[in-house]
């Protein structure tokens, strides 16, 4: 029972990763009709927003080092710490929650910029066109940080207070040997908050109103005078942001490294995929779906049954999802069928 | 196909022009700093690669994300032959062939009841499980992250009857019949294979099959409409794509007897991708001419660094080197790739055509005497639009 109230909370966590990628995968493909290759690659600038806030926040200086007095020592002392003493030790740590605050305005631009500046120009292109061109662009981002951050991955601390982890098993009464992270507690809480604005944005607002009626007919709703383009450049955006604090988050689970963004996108594009391109809610399902199997084939009691299961279960789902529902688990028809 | 129009060149020409370029690559490459033999065996691999996959992509349209995995299997298949039967490189590319015509077959089987994005994803999945298998439960066959190698102690059956099985020291080499496959005349051989590979797609192309391929691409419901049953087609398509792949990955286990999974993973599925799109998707020349671009850049880029820059720079003033030469690095040495996704990025924006198609444009520019004029339909057919 344990064991599996624990691969639960895990299958969840690693299904809030690929489902907050794959709704903004699915977003840009439901309303621009894009096949954007280049969204892991998002996500990774949003992980490296995080490491960039933390170099600038730890900026040091050299410091005489007061606890030594045998001989003269010194120490690195950040400049937050010298100057705003208790305050700027607290943001320090809490610096990966904090960067959001860059990477929102930061992935803002860079969203608006790569629609404004690319992908405009590839609407009415073919999507093998749209795949092709926006890989290059995601190899492009992934060398650029690589040339300016290294190969190597790049630790994130959670804040000191969320460091250790939660007695799960004492809130749901299943004894005290269940801990979980809290960090990874918390992730979750936020990809289910960020999921849930998103989806109040588009059913509650008027202007998601219209996005959703785009989405629908662009045409038609173009005919009403209404510039739909623009707001498709805004949803983008919006996706680009979704996919950055969601890279931002996902620092202390896993140190990122200029690759991150390949290894999510394969795997999210099988959970667009799955769960119907262009189906917001389909791709929360599906990401939450796959994300529970695979960390149940990853138990040990199910790889003896079936060895190397947990490896390949993922693209196994995906491959009997296609092939028995051709347009995935919510997916519309008229959508990718030509 | 009933073109009035006479082609500029006939097909028993370009093979033969084909031939003697490919042939000849050791002395025109020379001067470019391309002529080693293990550059040259790349591009001549590499181009059969690409060449079998332009089969699929460029004749109906069906973007595969996974031909990694033929290739892999291909290289798996060859390193056991020469584990098991023979150092003599014949059977090892038969088995290699095969055994990737026979995964194709049952991925192209499943995989291709869907189509557009639905189907790439589902080769992607089948090549990602293919690379993850070769790398966990597979061990055994694969021999996991190590690769496969040959050992002495290898049983060779077939070498062993007909010589003395005297190993002499160290461990054997590949060969044709006594002749060692490694250096020039591995070149050779893969050139061999290469040009062979050229004339059988430039016959797909013109045969009544790659027609109803390239009907398939422009509608594929029309095709469907008129009674044709486009399955078997796209199917035996997908397979002489596959059995391409798997002739590359075998070729690639002659020259180098040795397989890692890493062959197989979807990067290596991109790779020809961007060769076909970066030569010209649907011409006869254009994907081999990718793959030779990609892997000449890749070896010459990659072994430039800083020193190398500022020797060549060293003509300007000292200011200006230091800050040439880290600006210039950013895209040689170690990233090339992002030399690589700019060019490729600036081809699908500009030419989606590739080269071939800015070549067509230059030509006719030229022709027309500085006049641009519209493509000529011929131009069009050729492009397989």
């Amino acid at each position: 029972m344990d064991a599996i109230f624990i691969q639960i909370l895990n299958g969840l966590d690693k299904g809030a990763a690929y489902a907050l990628i794959a709704l903004g995968l699915t977003l840009v493909f439901g309303t621009l009709g894009i096949v954007n290759f280049a969204h892991g690659a998002l996500f990774m600038l949003g992980a490296f927003c995080a490491v960039t806030f933390q170099k600038l926040v730890t900026l040091s200086v050299k410091v005489r080092d007061e606890g030594v007095t045998a001989f003269v020592a010194y120490k690195e002392q950040p400049y937050l710490e010298t100057w705003f003493g208790d305050t700027g030790r607290i943001i320090i740590d809490y610096s990966v929650p904090l960067s959001i605050l860059l990477a929102i305005p930061f992935m803002l631009l860079v969203g608006y910029v790569m629609e404004r500046g690319l992908i405009k120009h590839f609407y009415k292109r073919p999507h093998a066109e749209q795949i092709l061109v926006t890989f290059g662009l995601a190899i492009v981002i992934q060398e650029i940080i690589k040339a300016y951050f290294g190969a190597n991955p790049i630790p994130q601390p959670a804040p000191e207070i969320l460091a250790g982890s939660a007695n799960v098993g004492a809130w749901v009464g299943l004894g005290n040997n269940l801990v979980y992270p809290w960090w990874r507690l918390i992730y979750l809480c936020f990809s289910g908050l960020i999921i849930f604005s998103v989806f109040a944005f588009l059913q509650f607002t008027t202007y998601g109103m219209v996005v959703r009626a785009g989405m629908r007919d662009r045409e038609t709703v173009g005919l009403l005078g209404i510039n739909i383009e623009r707001r498709f450049t805004v949803v983008f955006a919006i996706a680009a942001i979704v996919a950055g604090v969601a890279g931002v988050m996902y620092t202390p689970i896993l140190p990122p490294d200029y690759h991150l963004g390949m290894d999510f996108l394969v795997l999210s594009f099988v959970v667009v995929v799955v769960g119907g391109m262009g189906s917001l809610g389909g791709a929360v399902l599906a990401g939450f779906l796959l994300g529970i199997v695979q960390s149940f084939a990853s138990m040990n009691e199910v790889k003896e049954i079936f060895p190397g299961i947990d490896q390949i279960i993922l693209y196994l789902v995906a491959v009997v999802i296609l092939l028995v529902l051709p347009r995935g688990l919510m997916g519309r028809a008229g959508v990718m069928d030509d | 196909m009933t073109n009035t129009k006479k082609p500029l060149l006939n097909d028993t020409f370009v093979v033969i022009i084909f031939a003697a370029a490919i042939l000849a690559m050791p002395i025109w490459l020379d001067p470019i700093g391309g002529n080693y033999p293990d550059l040259l065996q790349k591009f001549a691999i590499y181009g059969i690669f690409a060449i079998g996959f332009n089969i699929l992509f460029g004749l109906t349209g069906y973007l595969s994300f996974g031909h990694a995995a033929f290739l892999g299997v291909g290289s798996y298949a060859a390193v056991w032959s020469f584990k098991l039967l023979t150092m003599n490189v014949l059977p090892a590319v038969i088995f290699g062939v095969v055994f990737a015509g026979i995964l194709a077959a049952i991925i192209g089987f499943l995989s291709l009841r869907r189509t557009g994005i639905y189907f790439s994803i589902l080769t992607l999945a089948f090549a990602q499980m293919s690379y993850n298998l070769a790398y966990s439960v597979l061990t055994p066959i694969t021999n996991g992250e190590t690769g496969l190698q040959l050992a002495r102690s290898d049983p060779r059956i077939l070498d062993s009857l007909f010589s003395d099985g005297s190993v002499g020291a160290g461990l054997p080499s590949t060969d044709l019949f006594g002749e060692t496959m490694s250096g020039y005349p591995g070149f050779y051989f893969c050139a061999v294979l290469l040009i062979i590979c050229f004339y059988i797609s430039m016959r797909i192309f013109r045969s009544p099959f790659g027609l109803m391929l390239k009907g398939i691409k422009s509608n594929q419901n029309r095709m469907r409409y008129t009674g044709l049953n486009t399955r078997p087609y796209m199917l035996t398509a997908f397979i002489i794509s596959g059995m391409y792949a798997g002739l590359a990955g075998s070729l690639l286990a002659v020259t180098d007897p040795l397989a890692g999974a890493e062959r197989m993973q979807w990067t290596a599925s991109g790779e020809v991708v961007l060769m076909t799109i970066l030569g010209g998707a649907g011409t006869l020349v254009g994907p081999m001419l990718g793959a030779g671009l990609i892997k000449y850049f890749e070896n010459i880029f990659s072994s430039f660094d800083d020193n190398v820059l500022t020797q060549a720079f060293s003509f300007l003033p000292d200011s200006v080197v230091d800050f040439v030469v880290p600006v210039v690095g950013l895209f040689v040495g170690s990233g090339w790739h992002l030399t690589l996704g700019l060019l490729f990025m600036i081809i699908v924006i500009f030419l989606p055509g590739g080269l071939v198609e800015g070549f067509r444009r230059i030509f006719n520019y030229f022709r027309s005497g500085g006049k641009t004029k519209p493509q000529s339909v011929e131009a069009h057919n050729q492009a397989g639009e």
